[in-house]
């Protein structure tokens, strides 16, 4: 039910009416609109019993374990949020003059320089808005730092088949073309595969490690020293970096640039809340062409660098210090958590996911890399359900809605079939995880004597089975306002 | 179990392949890989008239599951696509050998055809793929 179809005419709610004096009003009267808005009038009552009721539908972080793979949906501490709430911050308006907002940007400087030294690299802007922009502002980079030098037959990104869909699609708008490298038995880029790939036309190799599938790539340092004698950058995709915050540096396993999700690994919020927040990270090579803006400092003073400052810069991605609010809630989660937090995250993330793997496996729950330790997440396959059961991954995440769980990532990767992909974060306890354990127990029992129950889920959801197909070919998203309102 | 048509060449990516006397070929994937996609939402199909490199993307198929490449077997040029797909994409997964198919194409160098395999060795290449 949408609020239109709770309205009733002329219920106006008369707490909350705005005030419709005209004498602060400059827009001309040929631009004004002739007939009323139409909102839904409905009480005041029943606006909030209305939205309280949808929230209560969802499932989020703050109401159930959700083990979202690759996308490390861990708890927002609410200190993060009160503090970033400060008036102060708040009140802040982004066009005051630099020397009104000091404190704003000396956090803003700090962020960069812890951002910096947890990654290893020389420099980090914070203006990309989102992982995707982040991504899109690293290769930005690399097409200019290879343009800067006349190395212009470089037209390919090298990007292994176990990488996020975004990698390709970020090469593609930066005018490359993709070539995919294969992925071992065990989990590793084919090496033989990319050794083979690698040329003069090879502008960079974007890499996700740990990668997707769970485990850290073992070879990074080779990798690296193969893409660089070839005249080519690498790029490190910052989507698991939870699993090495603190422990392993992408700058020292040879990476020239980076994104980092900050609201992924930093806390932020994450999903239908956001917005999100994707920092990049450069070594000396890509120092001149940083997005901007970047928050400089001169002397004792804190100020926003533009082209002036950054002249070969990548460009501007975002009008003032890109999403505030969030960068601020990374920075003082950050603050609070120190060095020493931070690898706490790196180990309590790795110990959760590996604790789940085993205790998956001991419920007899197939592995798809069985000889490899997990880091912040890992891969169970259910083809073995699929094959004998006629039970699937899609299946088993309908049911886990009906036990009180947000199904984990499904079908993804694409190189595992019927793939669960788990990621426990750092924040739920062992209780959380054994309950889990008991849940997936539960629905393989039932897959396998009463498997109605698990092809039919779920069943206590406000919805039942969807018709994915139709919803993803016939469109409907616009309720159809009625005449006598407009 | 999945069929393998015995008359067709078979790619490791999946694809199914129909040979012609004139040196043109039909394209399609294989009830294999629709099974593994899953139920068909959206084909992207290649320009008829454009040139497509062996083992190069020119085409994609869209799942509820995920998108997915479908790659030329051999250099050539695109003669037809299969304009049905635009509407009824589910063509492929009800029938991927025969309405179902994707393009059709005139390929320039005998060589590619060694490539590919026949339906003995696709089978046995498909079940090693699923251990």
């Amino acid at each position: 039910m949408i609020i239109y179809e709770l309205a009733v005419k002329g219920r106006i709610n008369k707490a909350q009416n705005i005030s419709t004096t005209d004498t602060l009003n400059d827009i001309p009267q040929k631009l004004r609109r002739k007939k009323r808005a139409y909102l839904p009038e409905v009480s005041e009552l029943q606006a909030v019993r209305h939205y309280t009721q949808l929230s209560q539908k969802n499932f989020s972080i703050d109401t159930h374990f959700y083990p979202l793979g690759s996308c490390t949906m861990k708890y927002n501490p609410r200190a993060c949020n009160s503090l970033a709430m400060l008036p102060g911050f708040l009140a802040r308006h982004p066009q005051s003059d630099d020397s009104l907002g000091q404190g704003f940007l000396a956090c803003m400087h700090e962020l960069q320089d812890m951002l910096k030294e947890v990654t290893g690299m020389q420099a980090v802007s914070l203006a990309p808005m989102a992982g995707a922009q982040g991504e899109f502002a690293g290769i930005a980079m690399i097409r200019a730092y290879h343009d800067a030098r006349n190395d212009t037959a470089r037209n390919e990104i090298l990007i292994p088949d176990a990488a996020h869909g975004t990698n390709p699609a970020t090469a593609v708008m930066c005018g490359y073309r993709v070539k995919e490298i294969a992925t071992d038995k065990n989990g590793d880029v084919d090496f033989d595969a990319l050794k083979a790939a690698v040329g003069p036309q090879t502008a960079g190799l974007m890499l996700t490690n740990p990668s997707t599938l769970g485990v850290f790539e073992r070879r990074i340092k080779e990798i690296a020293a193969l893409v660089h004698a070839a005249g080519g950058l690498l790029y490190y995709d910052g989507a698991n970096l939870n699993a090495i915050l603190g422990k392993v540096r992408p700058g020292d396993m040879g990476f020239d640039v980076i994104h980092m999700n900050l609201h992924k690994t930093f806390s932020t919020p994450h999903g239908g809340g956001g917005p999100g927040s994707g920092p990049v990270g450069v070594n000396e090579r890509l120092l001149p062409y940083l997005p901007i803006p970047v928050v400089g400092k001169k002397g004792d003073t804190y100020r926003i660098f533009d082209e002036h400052d950054i002249p070969q810069t990548m460009g501007r991605l975002s009008a003032f210090a890109g999403n505030a609010g969030i960068l601020l809630r990374a920075y003082i989660y950050a603050r609070m958590l120190g060095k020493e937090g931070m690898v706490r995250i790196a180990e309590y993330s790795t110990l959760n996911a590996n604790y789940l793997m085993k205790m998956l496996e001991q419920a007899g729950f197939e592995l798809a890399f069985s000889n490899r330790r997990a880091t912040h997440e890992f891969i169970v396959t259910l083809k073995k359900q699929a094959k004998e059961l006629n039970v699937t991954t899609l299946d088993f995440a309908k049911r886990l809605l009906d036990l009180g769980y947000h199904a984990p990532t499904t079908y993804f990767p694409l190189l595992v079939p019927e793939c669960l992909l788990i990621e426990p974060t750092e924040t739920e306890t062992k209780d959380v995880l054994d309950a889990f354990v008991a849940a997936m127990t539960t629905i393989k029992k039932e897959a396998e004597q009463n498997p109605d129950k698990v092809t039919q889920a779920p069943e206590t959801m406000p919805v039942r089975r969807l018709d994915e197909v139709r919803a993803a070919k016939q469109l409907d998203l616009r309720w159809p306002a009625k005449e006598n309102n407009a | 179990m999945s069929t393998i048509p015995s008359g067709l060449k078979y790619t490791q990516s999946h694809e199914w392949i129909e040979l012609a006397d004139d040196d043109t070929a039909t394209i399609g994937i294989t009830d294999h890989a629709q099974s593994l996609l899953g139920d068909l939402v959206y084909v992207e199909i290649p320009d008829v008239g454009q040139d497509v490199a062996a083992a190069e993307a020119c085409a994609v198929v869209e799942s509820v599951k995920a998108a997915s490449d479908i790659y030329s077997p051999f250099s050539g040029e695109v003669l037809e696509a299969n304009e049905e797909l635009a509407d009824t994409p589910e063509l492929i997964n009800t029938d991927p050998y025969d309405a179902g198919w994707i393009f059709k194409v005139r390929y320039h160098n005998k060589a590619d055809l060694d490539e590919l395999m026949d339906a003995d060795a696709y089978a046995e290449f498909a079940a090693k793929e699923d251990h």
